[in-house]
């Protein structure tokens, strides 16, 4: 393509010139057109569903119905307003932030030390993976129908063995205080395995002759965790991180089953607030307007992961 | 402790004598036994006999006089065949398109020059970023307006195109020496020709990868499916156990509950406790699905 650069010749009187650049635009499409036609497939379905999708959510969040039946009208920001003033919003909106922190934070932890216990292979190292790993198969709701009955009050197994030790029985799903806490425990056994993995992978970078330097020189496993382990697997904690946070807004399905968010919105997160206005309250407008405050809420975090992403992929 | 010395046989010498590390080790067997209770309950409680009555439901141990009978009432009450043949259909159907879209668009950019290449990756990117999950209220309506609503198509259709199979065949793609599609090329092979029988062939294991995230992923989606799907008998897995769940829990049915949970997951566990080094290693590659 960098033949001949015609640029650098002023010899071309203007007209012609214009012609040739035209000329040369064509001759780069007509280059790039079976690129084109190989990425088209992939394009129609991701303008469909992934920009088309953003394109209606910000149409539908300006408009509104004043009755089921009544036409469409424009109403501006009157829809975004409403959410914003809605205590079942800003109750869902307190209680996913909660939830992130309060599942992120627990099961990386506990990836990293399952990783930090099995980052050598054999046998025994490599069954407690799978053990660790299984969660992560099963679907979400597979996992809320067992824990349903863990959760159970006066029979289920949680009250069955540790129940006995408690003066009060605890309603772990029916209690509005203890309820959230109930469903994260289900999330971090479900993600600590998953995240465990690139732990596993990220300690690998770890150098061995570095690790037993450090212990000549007198550094106990603490400080070796503190000094070279953990500074290693700092891009492996940016990633984990933004995957946990994402999975705290998307990975709602035990809320749909369990607890429908209740009691009382106590489990009431934001995906499933958007999906109880779109198909409970047959409100396109305001679970539009509560699907862009989501979105741009993600924003900060997304253009991190984009980073890492692009980081990753080795960008273009 | 004998035992875990001899699991740290081959840490470095100078560091085999502390005690942190084995006690992390214990630990992390410990909870891995913890991780497994869910899965001892249900095996446990499916093969417990209903005459055992709803105070032993929680009871780990076996029961000695195991049964089929829970098995075969789930298999019964539940339309598990027809869930299982829907699942079967949306999982295979958004897997076929995809080979076609991904290796496509991983060959035009792992190996073609063409215009406004870089912005056109970046409009892939975004596609991972935007979380589809979230993009649920809009996509519904699309997929009511072109008439779909209520059909296994309208599950599978918004996953048809995925950035994360592009990008893994672009770098499965560029791994492989042009030197062979030159040759190829002197044969007079056409573009389409190449791709089938030069890079197809050679990347079969980063296809069998995104095989396995694909497949789990869809295998467990709920959300999106419990809004598009009405009639009961176009309910994949997941949403059939939970209206399943939902009608046991009623009756106090937890066997029952417990055998449908397994009939929905077995394919999977089995799946992955054959291959479970690909599986691992295919996870590890995913990262966002």
């Amino acid at each position: 393509m960098s033949l001949a650069e015609p640029a650098a010749l002023p010899v071309a009187a203007s007209a012609p010139r214009r012609l040739h650049i035209a000329g040369r635009f064509t001759a780069r499409f007509k280059a790039s057109l079976p690129a084109y036609l190989l990425l088209l497939p992939s394009l129609v379905f991701l303008a469909l569903f992934t920009y088309g999708a953003m394109g209606r959510v910000i149409i539908d969040a300006l408009y509104q119905r004043a009755t089921p039946k009544a036409p469409l009208r424009f109403v501006g920001l009157d829809n975004i307003a409403a959410v914003l003033a809605d205590s079942a919003f800003t109750g869902a909106v307190i209680n996913n932030l909660i939830y992130a922190v309060g599942t992120a934070i627990p099961s990386i932890g506990l990836a990293l030390l399952f990783a930090l216990a099995l980052a050598r292979t054999n046998v025994v190292t490599s069954a407690l993976r799978a053990a660790l790993f299984l969660p992560v198969l099963i679907p979400m709701v597979a996992a809320s129908a067992l824990f349903l009955f863990i959760f159970l009050p006066n029979v289920g197994l949680l009250d069955y063995y540790i129940g006995r030790l408690l003066p009060v029985l605890p309603n772990w799903l029916g209690d509005p205080d203890i309820a959230l806490y109930a469903i994260m425990i289900i999330t971090i056994w479900k993600n600590a395995g998953y995240y465990m993995l690139f732990f596993l992978a990220g300690l690998q970078a770890v150098p061995e002759d570095v690790m037993e330097a450090a212990h000549l020189d007198g550094a106990g496993p603490f400080m070796r965790l503190r000094y070279i382990i953990l500074p290693e697997l700092k891009p492996t904690f940016l990633f984990v991180i933004v995957i946990a946070t994402l999975n705290a807004v998307t990975q709602v399905d035990h809320v749909f089953v369990l607890t429908q968010g209740g009691p009382s919105n106590a489990t009431n997160l934001v995906l499933f607030y958007i999906y109880q206005q779109a198909v409970e309250h047959f409100d396109v407008g305001k679970a539009s307007a509560a699907t862009l405050l989501t979105l741009a809420a993600l924003m900060g975090l997304t253009a991190l992961s984009f980073r890492t992403m692009a980081n990753r992929e080795g960008g273009p | 402790m004998k035992l875990i010395d001899k699991l740290h046989r081959d840490a470095p010498l100078a560091t085999r004598n502390e005690i942190t590390p084995k006690l992390g080790f214990l630990l992390t067997i410990l909870l891995a036994l913890a991780w497994l209770i869910p899965f001892l309950w249900m095996g446990v409680a499916t093969l417990r006999p209903a005459s055992d009555g709803i105070n032993l439901m929680a009871e780990l141990m076996p029961s000695l006089k195991p049964t089929l009978d829970n098995i075969r009432d789930a298999w019964e009450i539940g339309d598990f065949p027809r869930y299982l043949l829907n699942t079967t259909i949306i999982c295979t159907g958004i897997l076929l398109v995809q080979f076609v879209t991904i290796t496509l668009a991983g060959f035009a950019f792992a190996r073609l020059d063409f215009a406004g290449k870089t912005p056109i990756f970046y409009l892939f990117l975004m596609q991972l970023m935007l979380v589809p999950v979230l993009l649920i209220v809009p996509n519904l309506s699309l997929v009511v307006q072109l008439g779909l609503y209520d059909t296994l198509a309208g599950v599978m259709m918004p996953f048809f195109a995925s950035a994360f199979g592009t990008f893994l065949m672009r770098q499965a793609f560029e791994a492989i020496p042009t030197e062979l599609e030159d040759a190829a090329l002197i044969d007079g092979a056409s573009l389409i020709q190449r791709i089938r029988h030069i890079y197809v062939p050679l990347s079969l294991p980063s296809f069998s990868a995104f095989a396995i995230i694909s497949v789990t992923s869809h295998w467990n989606d709920f959300l999106w499916p419990l809004m598009v799907i009405n009639s009961p008998d176009k309910r994949p897995l997941t949403v059939g156990l939970s209206v399943f769940t939902k009608t046991a829990e009623g009756t106090q049915d937890w066997g029952v509950i417990a055998a449908g949970t397994l009939m929905v997951i077995a394919p999977l566990l089995i799946t992955f406790l054959i291959f479970q080094k690909r599986f691992i290693s295919s996870f590890v590659t995913s990262g966002i699905k």
